[in-house]
C-alpha cells in the first residue's frame, strides 16, 4: 500500500477513519441542502407541472419515483460491489463500512422501485402484480441485497463478514447482466411485446427533465444517507481511537 | 400547471388512489432512512459517551 | 536439514497440476462414496418434490406435461442447493481443509476437482435418473433428450455457483438455510435456459441456442467461480 505511487494522496487519505469522519461531516449539510431542494421542487415540478401522459393519464407520474428509486437501486449495488473489492484488495477499512453502509439503503430503494412498480401496474394493467422483465429483475435484485444482508449477520468476526460479503458482492455484480438479460429474454418468450411501463419512445423535454431533477435528487439524498450511517460505523468500530474519545468528551 | 383546480389536482384524473400511495410510500421510505442513521448516531454516541464516563471514573 | 525439506516440497511441487487434479478428485469421491446415505439423500429428494407436484395441483396428465420441464429443473435445483452444504464441511471439521489452503498446490485446481467430485454425485447422477422421473410427470418422450442434455451441462453451473456459498459459509455452523439465501437468485439464468431448452425440445423446436447458453453460463463459471471459491475458503478458514 506504501510503495505504489500512482494513488492519488486522496485515496490514502480516504483510508484514514479520522479523515473520513470530518470530510463527510463537512460535506453533509450540502448535499442534505441539495438533496431537499432536488426532491422538494423535483416532486413539485412532477405532480403539478408535468403534462399528464396521453395514453396512462395521470398515474404517469410515479415514474418520478419509480424510475430514480429503481436507478439507485443498481448503483448502489454497484458501489457495493467496488467498495467491497477494494476493501479485499487494499484491505481499507474505510471501503468495508462503506460497502456494510450501502446495503440497508439499496434493499430499501428496491423496496421503493418494487412497490411503485406494482401500483404503477394496477391502473396501467389491471393488476397489482405482473410478472414484467424489470420488476422481476429488481425483485432478484431485491433478494441479492437480502443474500448480502443475511451473510454479513451470519459472520461475527467483523472484518472475515466484511470480506465474505464483499465476495459475495463482487459474485452477485458479474451476475446482474446475466440475470438481466436472461429474465428480458424469458419475458419475452411468455409475453410478446406487451405495453412496457418506462419504454417511450420519445419523451417531451416537459416529461423528462423533471425526471433528471429527480435522478439527480436521489443521488443526492443517498449520499447524505450513506454519509451518515459512515459516520456511525466508523465511530463504532473506531471507539476504543483516541481521536473518538476526545471528539464524544468534548461534547 | 395541469390541473385547473385543487380536487382535480387530489384526483389525479381517477388515478389519485395510485399515485398519492407511490408518493407516500416514497416519502416514508425516504424519511426512514434519514431517520433511522440519525437515532442510531444519537443512540451511539451517547453510549461511547457513558462508557467513557465509566471507564474513566473507574481507573 | 532445511536442504531436505526444500527437497521434499520441490519434489511434491512436481506433480502437475492434471496429476493433483486426478488425485483430489479420486479422493473426494473415495470418500463420499463411502457415506451411501448421503449420496443418495439428493436423489430421494428429487422424487419426493416431484411427487408433490400431482398431489399438490393436478394428476391430470396434460397438466402435468405442460408443468414437467420447470417442475423437474426446479426440484434438480433443489436438490443440488440441499447438497451443497457438505461440500467443504467435512474438510473443515476435521482440519484437512486447512491443510489444503496452506499446501503450495494451486488452489483453482483443488477446488475445481472438488466440485467436479461433488457434481458427479449430486448433478450427474440427476441427470441420470430424471427421464425416470419425468415418466411420472407424463413428459413427453421428445422432451428426454432436452431435458438430459440441459440437465448435463446447467447442473455443473449450479454445482460452482453452489460451491462460493458453501465455502462463504462453511464457517458457519447453521448455513444451510443461508445458502439458500445466496445462492438462489443467482440460479435463476440457468433455471431459465435450462427449462426453455426442455420447452424446446418437447415442441420440437431447435435447441442448440439455448445449450449454447448453458454452455457459456458453464464456460464463465469453470472460469471465475474457481477463484471466488478459493477467495471464500481463505476467508472463512482464517476469520
Amino acid at each position: 500500500m506504501a510503495d505504489s505511487k500512482w494513488m492519488p494522496r486522496w485515496f490514502y487519505q480516504l483510508a484514514s477513519p479520522r479523515w473520513c469522519y470530518q470530510i463527510c461531516g463537512k460535506l453533509l449539510p450540502w448535499f442534505t441542502v441539495a438533496a431537499l431542494a432536488l426532491l422538494i421542487g423535483g416532486t413539485l415540478w412532477a405532480l403539478i407541472f408535468a403534462p399528464a401522459d396521453y395514453q396512462q393519464g395521470n398515474s404517469f407520474r410515479i415514474i418520478y419515483l419509480h424510475v430514480p428509486s429503481a436507478i439507485l437501486a443498481q448503483s448502489c449495488y454497484m458501489l457495493m460491489a467496488v467498495a467491497g473489492a477494494i476493501g479485499l484488495i487494499w484491505k481499507m477499512k474505510v471501503a468495508d463500512m462503506v460497502a456494510k453502509a450501502c446495503a440497508p439503503i439499496g434493499a430499501s430503494l428496491a423496496v421503493l422501485a418494487l412497490l411503485t412498480g406494482a401500483i404503477w401496474g394496477k391502473p396501467t394493467w389491471g393488476s397489482w402484480w405482473v410478472w414484467d422483465a424489470r420488476l422481476t429483475s429488481m425483485l432478484i435484485l431485491f433478494f441479492l441485497y437480502l443474500g448480502v444482508m443475511a451473510l454479513n449477520s451470519a459472520i461475527e468476526s467483523e472484518s472475515t463478514a466484511a470480506q465474505a460479503t464483499a465476495v459475495l458482492a463482487l459474485v452477485g455484480l458479474v451476475n446482474i447482466p446475466i440475470i438481466k438479460y436472461s429474465v428480458e429474454w424469458w419475458n419475452t418468450l411468455h409475453q410478446p411485446a406487451t405495453f412496457k411501463l418506462t419504454e417511450k419512445p420519445a419523451m417531451p423535454a416537459e416529461m423528462w427533465v423533471p425526471l433528471l431533477v429527480m435522478v439527480i435528487g436521489f443521488y443526492a439524498f443517498f449520499a447524505v444517507t450513506l454519509m451518515m450511517r459512515l459516520r456511525n460505523e466508523i465511530l463504532r468500530r473506531e471507539r476504543r481511537a483516541g481521536w473518538v474519545k476526545e471528539l464524544l468528551l468534548s461534547k | 400547471m395541469s390541473f385547473n383546480s385543487f380536487s382535480e389536482f387530489l384526483s389525479m384524473g381517477g388515478h389519485g388512489l395510485y399515485v398519492w400511495l407511490s408518493y407516500g410510500l416514497g416519502v416514508i421510505i425516504i424519511l426512514g432512512n434519514l431517520i433511522a442513521p440519525l437515532q442510531a448516531g444519537k443512540r451511539l454516541r451517547a453510549q461511547l459517551t457513558r462508557r467513557l464516563i465509566r471507564e474513566s471514573k473507574g481507573s | 536439514m532445511a536442504d531436505l525439506i526444500t527437497q521434499a516440497a520441490s519434489e511434491r511441487a512436481q506433480i502437475g497440476p492434471g496429476g493433483l487434479f486426478v488425485a483430489t478428485l479420486r479422493r473426494d469421491l473415495m470418500l463420499s462414496l463411502r457415506r451411501k446415505s448421503e449420496l443418495v439423500n439428493p436423489l430421494i429428494f428429487f422424487l419426493m418434490v416431484i411427487t408433490l407436484f400431482p398431489l399438490g395441483v393436478s394428476p391430470e396428465p396434460g397438466f402435468l406435461a405442460q408443468l414437467a420441464p420447470g417442475a423437474l429443473w426446479v426440484a434438480a435445483l433443489l436438490a443440488t442447493l440441499l447438497s451443497m452444504d457438505s461440500l467443504f464441511r467435512t474438510d473443515f471439521d476435521d482440519g484437512s481443509l486447512e491443510q489444503l489452503l496452506l499446501s503450495p498446490q494451486p488452489l483453482f485446481i483443488v477446488v475445481l476437482a472438488k466440485v467436479l467430485a461433488h457434481w458427479m454425485l449430486s448433478g450427474l447422477a440427476l441427470t441420470l435418473v430424471a427421464p425416470v422421473i419425468a415418466v411420472m410427470l407424463f413428459l413427453p418422450a421428445e422432451g428426454m433428450p432436452g431435458l438430459m442434455l440441459s440437465l448435463l451441462i446447467g447442473t455443473p453451473t449450479l454445482s460452482l455457483v453452489g460451491a462460493i456459498g458453501a465455502a462463504l459459509t462453511v464457517g458457519l455452523k447453521r448455513g444451510g438455510v443461508l445458502i439458500s439465501l445466496l445462492v438462489l437468485p443467482l440460479y435463476i439464468p440457468v433455471l431459465i435456459f435450462g427449462t426453455s431448452a426442455v420447452q424446446a425440445a418437447v415442441t420440437g423446436l431447435p435447441l442448440g441456442g439455448y445449450l449454447a447458453l448453458l454452455g457459456a453460463l458453464l464456460a464463465l463459471g469453470l472460469a471465475l467461480a474457481p477463484l471466488a471459491i478459493g477467495a471464500a475458503l481463505r476467508i472463512s478458514v482464517s476469520g
